[in-house]
């Protein structure tokens, strides 16, 4: 990771893919689960923006959402994704067919298994050339093999012959990432890319990222629940708890200043290599997502709950400059100083 | 996705938890509860079979020979005059109890020798699986034809014949799921605890693989079932007089030139609806043992 | 002043048969048959009432090191003492008597708990293989532990599918602890889990330590947890320890250059950090094939032709271990 670098744009820079009021649920045998509840959010042309959440605060569900993969029985019970001027909720499968891994890709969890075993990677990278781009055999194979030199594979010829199994965790993720911007993605969706990778491996597969982003002008989603991840990678952070996005912020207002009760007791509960500290775990658990409750879904845990988050659901709203929190307590100032 | 919902706060009481559940996935499955039924129906006629019979199975009546259905003989009778119900009735007591008694024997020595051959390994598998492949590359009825040939046809050899070929089946099955456990943490964990081999084997690993066994065990009722009646059908099963599914459609067989059509369809009708609903029920069974379809995890 | 070990690890080497096709390839090529060095020569010492961590990336051995000390893979050459009983000769039944006093907690809280066993069974079983309590004094013991661990009672009769992670991990730790054993090795018990459960069963397991001054031998690729936990801390790579150091000295000041890339390579949760451009190239190559000397000398971008020579784990202050030759030059 090199030294800290400054956010493309400003507050205002231009949004390539916007979130409104995402809901998406499923529906399981014990009822409906609330997997995403109005999550509203920008990603900026450029940039790298985190989404931060626990197993189950549907981070990865509003990256499939984004996506249009939700399959029954999980549905988008409502909101909009607006892409390059189109709502994706409102598009055929042929449309999205298209934009997908053409204009939206996405790099998955367990690189290996994502990975056609009966296909060499040389082969599996050309194709997304043959399909998106429409290039003869030889000129796919040619671009196949620069994409994985770019990415860091070295004597790309001779791996783009072997086969998945051959290669190494991080080898993989990098095959992965090659695939997703073979075909020069606006925006690419990473969901813990980094997950089973040797601390080593992870740190070059992170710097990957940034570099190829910063290098095509792609904006990175970038989903994990690693802390210092978000602060060695990320612009912007937006932190999810139990299917709610409650706070939005630049990366280093988000560490120096945490607003909202739950991103503060994160960052107090994490242990650290840098520094000796004193770890404080999050009180209470996740609320069940089956029939959720009305209102704040953190009010079960939070030192400052009033009646009203258990009744009323709060809005984001902007605290600081392009600094938004979702809570009575903050907007209140009884939060204490932030 | 599983991980979003979180397990119940109250305990679940197991018994009545797993009875609603199964009466759900009863209720969306229509032909694993028509299954059910008809085993269940079956089961208890020839349980019950002395009581419910409305005559004996070799109660004679020349008179009434060759009769077809009626209301005094509701599927009609053979040519000794024997009420054909009846005789259904007191053959499934036969049919069921073999087809019962061949699977259960074969599922318990093929899973423990498999078991053992899983868990051991070494020279003492592969000897074991040489010898399942002597067995298996016999086709099984021509197995158990041999040996009831050899051995005589009374109810014990058929039963052991049939539970003979069948044993490689689970030997395998449980062998390959016993390699496959053998290397999962609770089994570590259980050896860490110090377990000796054998809790290892009864308490850990094999109640693990009890969901293919099952299901593999209803299928293969239905097999045995199958196995048995061919076996009659040819001669080579159970004697008469002793009334028995196959035998009763092989002597049917003759008669459906001359027109008795209710000899050969009402005992085969009995050996297919039997054998469909074991193959149903093993459908349901494997779904409803497969824990991700239980709901929560 | 030295504390007597708890736990001691002598040259400790474990060795597993290649099998296959590359296997017969290998052995016709060397005139000999090919093994896995997956652990070679590694030797430690856990104090009682102290923390171990064994830390390293995949491949270097650590696993294996835990699982040959409760015999789930069998040394091949090397000296394993507990409370100053030899294990390594120990035969079948007499090891068997030591486990006691030697627990482990796994890595997946689900794959380690059999799922048709509920929780009181589990828990107990180390209790029933290995006392005579009575079945009402195994009871009585079996919800003291749950208690301790943060589980009631009442979680007692549920099976693991209807726990969450961090429960099953408490099970786990429950069932570790319940023969009061002195040492219990901890294998990653919360990668699994998610980041904020960690600080909850962290916190569990220096309680549950102080409590009953038991020591843990605590492997983590983690290290920010290592941290947290350990008292010492042995950097480990393909199957050797290079580097092992007090842990507020390992942090403050790593000597070995993969301690160094490793730390570098953590990132840390503040956006101001700046990292240490400590990087090696390459990747970890395979235990098969282990190269002569330093073993991280093709990676290492501080090698020098002294690297080539073999290199051992030599004490450069009290308590500071490094296996690293310009280190040692410089002192």
């Amino acid at each position: 990771m090199s030294a800290p670098r400054t956010a493309p744009g400003t507050a205002s820079g231009t949004a390539v893919l916007s979130v409104q009021d995402l809901a998406v649920r499923f529906n399981t045998d014990q009822g409906e689960v609330d997997a995403v509840d109005d999550a509203t959010f920008d990603v900026r042309e450029g940039e790298v923006l985190g989404l931060v959440g626990e197993s189950g605060s549907g981070k990865s569900v509003t990256a499939t959402a984004l996506l249009q993969l939700i399959r029954p029985p999980g549905r988008i019970a409502h909101g909009r994704i607006l892409f390059g001027g189109r709502d994706l909720c409102t598009l055929g499968e042929e449309t999205l067919a298209h934009i997908r891994g053409a204009e939206i890709a996405m790099v998955f969890q367990t690189p290996r298994t994502a990975l056609n075993p009966l296909i060499t990677v040389g082969e599996q990278v050309a194709r997304l050339y043959a399909l998106h781009a429409g290039l003869s055999k030889a000129e796919s194979r040619k671009r196949a093999i620069a994409m994985l030199r770019t990415v860091g594979i070295p004597e790309p010829e001779r791996r783009a012959r072997q086969y998945p199994h051959q290669f190494s965790g991080g080898m993989c993720q990098r095959v992965m990432i090659a695939m997703a911007l073979a075909s020069r993605p606006k925006l690419l969706i990473a969901d813990e890319p980094t997950t089973g990778l040797d601390v080593s491996t992870a740190a070059r597969i992170l710097d990957l990222l940034r570099e190829l982003g910063q290098q095509t002008g792609a904006s990175i989603v970038l989903i994990t629940h690693d802390l210092g991840v978000v602060a060695a990678t990320c612009h912007r952070v937006a932190v999810m708890h139990a299917g709610q996005i409650v706070e939005i912020a630049p990366v280093r207002a988000l560490f120096a200043r945490p607003a909202h009760p739950y991103a503060r007791a994160l960052v107090r509960s994490i242990p650290r290599v840098d520094r000796a500290v004193n770890m404080e775990p999050i009180p209470g658990v996740v609320p069940s997502l089956i029939n959720a409750p009305p209102g704040c879904r953190y009010a079960g845990r939070c030192p400052w709950v009033e009646d009203r988050c258990r009744r009323d659901k709060p809005m984001l709203k902007e605290i600081a400059p392009d600094h938004r929190v979702a809570c009575f307590a903050v907007e209140d100032g009884r939060a204490g100083p932030v | 996705m599983a991980d979003l919902v979180q397990p119940r706060a109250r305990a679940v009481p197991a018994l009545s938890g797993s009875l609603r559940l199964v009466g759900r996935r009863l209720r969306r499955n229509w032909p694993s509860a028509v299954a059910l039924a008809a085993i269940v129906v079956m089961a208890l006629m020839a349980l019950l079979a002395a009581w419910i019979a409305p005559y004996e199975a070799d109660a004679t009546d020349p008179a009434a020979a060759l009769q077809p259905p009626s209301w005094q003989h509701w599927l009609g009778t053979d040519i000794y005059g024997r009420d054909l119900l009846s005789r259904i009735i007191f053959a499934g007591q036969v049919d069921l109890s073999v087809a019962f008694g061949a699977t259960a024997i074969a599922l318990a020595v093929g899973s423990t020798i498999g078991a053992l051959s899983g868990l051991y390994r070494g020279w003492v598998d592969l000897l074991i699986m040489r010898c399942v492949d002597s067995v298996m590359a016999f086709p099984a009825f021509i197995l158990a034809m041999a040996i009831t040939a050899a051995l005589g046809n009374t109810v014990t050899n058929v039963l052991f014949a049939i539970a003979l070929t069948q044993v490689p089946t689970y030997l395998r099955l449980v062998r390959g799921e016993i390699l496959r456990i053998r290397e999962m943490e609770y089994a570590d964990a259980a050896r860490v605890v110090g377990n000796p081999p054998w809790r290892l084997v009864f308490v850990h690993l094999l109640p693990n693989c009890l969901p293919p066994i099952i299901v593999q065990g209803t299928l293969a009722m239905g097999y045995a079932l199958l196995t048995m009646a061919a076996l009659s059908f040819i001669g080579l099963g159970i004697r008469p007089p002793q009334s028995e599914w196959g035998s009763m459609t092989a002597e049917g067989a003759q008669y459906i030139v001359t027109g008795e059509w209710w000899l050969f369809l009402f005992p085969g009708l009995a050996i297919v609806v039997m054998v469909l609903s074991f193959n149903l029920i093993g459908d349901a069974l494997r779904d409803f043992l497969d824990p991700r379809m239980r709901g929560v995890r | 002043m030295a504390v007597p070990a708890l736990c001691e690890v002598t040259d400790l080497r474990v060795q597993f048969p290649l099998r296959g096709l590359e296997a017969w390839v290998r052995a016709l090529r060397d005139g000999k048959p090919p093994v896995v060095r997956a652990v070679d020569g590694v030797s430690f010492a856990v104090a009682a009432g102290e923390t171990l961590g064994l830390v390293g990336e995949s491949g270097c051995g650590k696993s294996t090191v835990a699982r040959s000390i409760v015999r789930l893979n069998q040394p091949t050459s090397g000296s394993i003492r507990l409370a100053g009983t030899e294990l390594t000769g120990l035969s079948k039944d007499d090891f068997e008597k030591q486990r006691p006093h030697l627990q482990m907690v796994f890595q997946d809280p689900t794959a380690s708990l059999n799922p048709r066993l509920s929780v009181r069974r589990t828990v107990e079983e180390p209790i029933r293989l290995h006392t005579s309590l009575s079945a009402a004094e195994r009871r009585e013991r079996t919800d003291a532990v749950l208690e301790e661990v943060g589980l009631g009672a009442d979680l007692a009769e549920r099976y693991p599918h209807q726990l969450s992670g961090g429960q099953r991990q408490r099970v786990n730790i429950a069932r570790a602890l319940i023969t009061n054993p002195r040492l219990v090795i901890l294998d990653e018990p919360t990668s699994a889990l998610d980041v904020s459960l960690r600080a909850r069963i962290i916190l569990l397991l220096e309680e549950l330590r102080a409590r009953h001054g038991l020591s843990y031998l605590f492997i983590s690729h983690d290290l920010a947890t290592v941290r947290y936990l350990a008292s010492r801390v042995a950097v480990m790579y393909l199957g050797v320890i290079v580097e092992e150091a007090d842990t507020a000295e390992l942090f403050a000041r790593p000597l070995h250059p993969y301690t160094r890339a490793l730390l570098a390579a953590v990132p840390v949760p503040d956006p101001d950090a700046r990292r240490d451009p400590f990087v090696l190239s390459g990747e970890i190559p395979s235990p098969i094939d282990i190269p002569a000397g330093c073993r991280l000398r093709a990676r290492c971008p501080l090698a020098k032709p002294v690297c080539a020579e073999p290199v051992p784990l030599r004490q450069l202050s009290p308590g500071h271990r490094v296996a690293c030759h310009l280190v040692q030059e410089e002192a």
